[in-house]
């Protein structure tokens, strides 16, 4: 049995007096395609920014590819092969779209293989990535001139430029059309197909159950469920949680 | 434009200028000259921090002030090195001191470097506002210390008393010019090479969006110092000659609030993404105060500086580069 | 080591600390509450300090007195200066790198107008109580400290009371946590954050008032206090009135006893010394939330 890619022990993350999270264990095996549902607040980006560094877990630990990265910096996270994607998308608005998926091909890839990609391989790999989203037509726009899932599709091009193991899609279909939807759905698929394990966070219901393998449930900081789509969604303490008992 | 061909550019202007001045034959354009200079490096060196990064320098003043002071100390011991040393190393003391000019501002820009890199590591961390504020602390706790250490004449000040004339350049004016000549290419041309550098991407992702960049791989933490350093040894190379260009230094005239201002005002009214720039704040600014300090007074013209600076920051917040890029329709630069 | 003479640098470092309370309560407003960094407030300071000193210098009014009338007037300055803040920087989501230079640019050119306008001389009020102490056995409490000191704490838990006790002071608290929260009450986060300001400029009306009753003022005096502020403000926690209170008596003690014992030169090191160490062990301060 292989090790899973990530394991996430008895993490638990507190804001002042407000538990976060408290004690949520979590593995997800490689190539995996797991879904991470809960109502608002329950803690789903909260885990999300632990396990990327972004925010410091106070208890329980995080293991990556059988290392501890506890005390690592995001930055150092992501050179690992840990990506995210931002629920409100954050594009570098003074580069443009091309100079954005640029910066995860120079400070990920090329300090990761320690060897120096020149100018031209950057380049390339970069309009390889904006073909894969359909956007290298817009290779040289400001984000500002891209619809919402241009926008979409260009921060999770970003994650992926970085050529993670894991990727984490947080809530990438947020208010984004029926067909939108499908589309980064396809996309997402895809990517998995190309060998990267995703965690994929989403309310759209029928996003997660088309995508998803696994499903994990958090509610109020604590993981209720965690097992095929089709038995958690039925779990008594799921539907609880959702329509309130 | 290839770099070796930027250099060589501003080297031919250089020279051009200085002649054209040498060939007015007053002295008086040197002087005016040189705090012109002096507030293109500064505000160079500012806006790499600043500008590329979004990180605030207020205390400018403070790395501006280790130059200057590292001059002094140098100064001062090369006058009297029998006083200081023990015999056991006098002989190597008096072969070494007095240090040229061109040697203090190395040991200036290292000094002011190493400052940077403490006070970015205590404070870089945090977010931009405590870094901010932290130089601004900084400024504060340097004069404290200056004015409370005699050696380099504390609050009475220094003297510092250059020779009259250099060999081939004739007035020792013009050569403390050139040498600043010089320090306003090597800025210019550091601030133009991080920009079109990686560095640079990695400069502006951590201006942008500090979270995202962090996701991206930028390691922010390190890049942030490298950028302190780079600004403050800059900054701490600039006050160097200034000992011997004004004779007398004391702590009010270096540690003076106009150089915080003007070293952000002029980035800011100029455009902080290019290297151009703080060229352009620095030199219409800098020529605007020369004017009124001879005119009307110096704090007028101070004055009018701030004023610029709240108008534009306002008003205009990419400065004039950005106002020229809004006017004539040009695209940013791929 | 000579008690009396430490103990009363205790008695005036707590007197100092008492009024320095008033001269960050604005900045923890501002600062620690609405996110603005107004490092320009002790430029309005000294500004209310000025006006004290004409209309005393001239009329002979107390200058606390002059202060509370003055207040209305920095109310609104303060509330006007939100707004173009608020127009140019915050809704343009703008980085803070100008929001930072707009307010030191304030603060320069104030310095520099009240430069022009009264030079550099120190000047001073007049008011009978100044040059007189209360003594209590070996206690001394020099009024033109204690004055200030009480006018500044009776400010302070006045402000205390309206954020804790009235709708709109709550308003103020809540919207630096929730502002939509607030906008689902139907209240306007933006007018709450411009009264909120405009309040945080009058206190800097009381707080000159105070200031020149304590020491004569020259325009750049405002420069020595943005340490002090900061310090205070990041000592006792971003936000908490309760930890500014703390942390601006502990500051005045400390800067009372180095002044005492080892000259006032090294007063201004204390205050960023304490700035600088407090952000580098623990930067949420005392209290800090």
């Amino acid at each position: 049995m292989n090790a899973p890619l990530l394991q996430v022990e008895r993490v638990g993350k507190r804001f002042g007096g407000f538990v976060a999270l408290d004690s949520i264990d979590l593995a997800v095996a490689e190539g995996e395609r797991l879904g991470l549902i809960g109502p608002n607040g329950s803690g789903k980006s909260t885990l999300v920014n632990c396990i990327c560094g972004t925010l410091h877990n106070e208890d329980g630990s995080v293991t990556f590819a059988g290392e501890k990265i506890d005390g690592f910096a995001a930055h150092e996270r992501t050179r690992l092969g840990l990506a995210r994607s931002f629920q409100l998308p954050r594009p570098f608005m003074s580069m443009t779209v091309a100079e954005n998926i640029r910066v995860p091909l120079i400070y990920t890839v090329a300090a990761r293989s320690g060897h120096h990609l020149s100018a031209a391989e950057i380049d390339d790999r970069c309009m390889e990535l904006l073909a894969l989203v359909a956007l290298d037509g817009k290779a040289r726009h400001n984000p500002r001139d891209l619809t919402q899932v241009e926008m979409r599709k260009l921060e999770l091009a970003r994650a992926v430029a970085a050529e993670p193991k894991l990727l984490i899609a947080d809530e990438a279909m947020a208010g984004l059309s029926h067909s939108e939807v499908e589309d980064i759905v396809k996309l997402l698929i895809r990517l998995n197909e190309r060998g990267i394990t995703i965690i994929m966070i989403e309310h759209i219901m029928r996003a997660v159950m088309a995508f998803s393998q696994r499903l994990a449930v958090l509610v109020s900081g604590k993981k209720i469920a965690d097992g095929a789509p089709d038995d958690v969604i039925k779990d008594k303490d799921v539907v609880g949680a959702y329509l309130g008992t | 434009m290839r770099t070796p061909v930027f250099v060589l550019i501003q080297l031919v202007l250089a020279t051009l200028f200085y002649l054209g001045l040498r060939f007015f034959g007053n002295d008086y354009l040197f002087f005016a000259g040189y705090t012109v200079l002096q507030f293109i490096i500064l505000s160079t060196a500012w806006n790499i921090l600043g500008g590329y990064c979004g990180y605030v320098n207020f205390g400018s003043a403070g790395f501006f002030a280790i130059g200057a002071y590292t001059s002094v100390f140098l100064y001062t011991i090369g006058q009297s090195p029998e006083d200081i040393f023990p015999a056991s190393i006098l002989p190597v003391a008096q072969a070494i001191f007095p240090l040229p000019v061109p040697i203090i501002i190395v040991i200036a820009g290292i000094m002011a470097g190493l400052v940077g890199l403490g006070t970015g590591y205590l404070t870089l961390r945090l977010r931009g506002v405590y870094f901010a504020i932290a130089t601004l602390a900084l400024a504060i706790v340097l004069q404290t210390l200056v004015v409370n250490w005699s050696f380099v004449g504390g609050s009475r000040g220094a003297y510092v008393i250059p020779p009259n004339t250099v060999p081939v350049i004739g007035p020792y004016i013009q050569y403390l010019f050139i040498l600043m000549l010089l320090m306003t290419i090597i800025a210019l041309t550091t601030a133009r090479l991080i920009e079109r550098s990686r560095l640079g991407v990695g400069f502006a992702t951590i201006r942008d969006d500090e979270l995202a960049a962090e996701a991206c791989g930028v390691p922010t933490l390190k890049l942030k110092l490298v950028a302190t350093v780079i600004s403050g040894a800059l900054m701490g190379m600039a006050g160097a000659p200034f000992p011997f260009y004004i004779g007398y230094t004391e702590p009010g005239s270096v540690f003076d609030l106009g150089y915080a201002v003007n070293t952000i005002a002029m980035p800011l009214i100029g455009g902080t993404t290019s290297w151009a720039g703080p060229l352009i704040g620095a030199v219409l600014l800098g020529t605007m105060q020369q004017v009124a300090t001879v005119t009307i007074s110096s704090a007028v013209g101070l004055l009018i500086v701030g004023l610029l600076l709240v108008g534009f920051v306002v008003a205009a917040p990419n400065g004039i580069l950005g106002l020229w890029q809004g006017w004539f329709g040009k695209r940013s630069k791929p | 080591m000579d008690f009396s003479l430490l103990l009363n640098a205790i008695i005036a470092g707590l007197l100092l600390g008492g009024f320095y309370a008033a001269v960050t309560v604005g900045i923890s407003i501002s600062f620690g509450m609405l996110d603005v960094v107004n490092i320009a407030h002790p430029a309005f300071i000294i500004l209310g300090s000025y006006i004290a000193y004409i209309v005393n210098a001239n009329f002979g009014v107390d200058p606390i007195v002059v202060s509370i009338v003055a207040l209305p007037a920095f109310y609104l300055l303060g509330a006007g200066i939100y707004q173009i803040f608020y127009v140019s920087f915050e809704k343009r989501g703008q980085d803070s790198l100008r929001g930072l230079a707009f307010f030191f640019g304030l603060l320069f050119v104030t310095e520099v107008v009240l430069v022009l306008v009264f030079g550099v001389d120190y000047r001073s009020v007049d008011a009978s109580y100044i040059g007189a102490s209360l003594r209590l056995g070996p206690l001394e409490f020099p009024y033109r400290m204690l004055v200030p000191c009480v006018t500044s704490l009776i400010m302070f838990a006045g402000l205390q009371i309206f954020l804790g006790r009235t709708f709109i002071g709550r308003a103020v608290m809540a919207v630096s946590q929730d502002p939509l929260a607030l906008r689902l009450m139907a209240v306007d986060p933006t007018r709450i954050k411009r009264i909120a300001f405009g309040i945080s400029i009058a206190t800097a009306s009381l707080a000159g008032a105070c200031l020149i009753i304590i020491q004569p003022v020259i325009p750049s005096v405002g420069r020595d206090y943005i340490g002090r502020i900061f310090a205070i403000c990041v000592l006792g926690g971003l936000g908490s009135l309760p930890g500014t209170l703390i942390a601006a008596l502990l500051l005045g003690v400390i800067e009372s006893i180095t002044s005492t014992f080892y000259g006032p030169s090294w007063a201004p090191a204390v205050s960023f010394g304490i700035l600088l160490l407090t952000l580098a062990v623990r930067p949420s301060g005392l209290l800090g939330r």
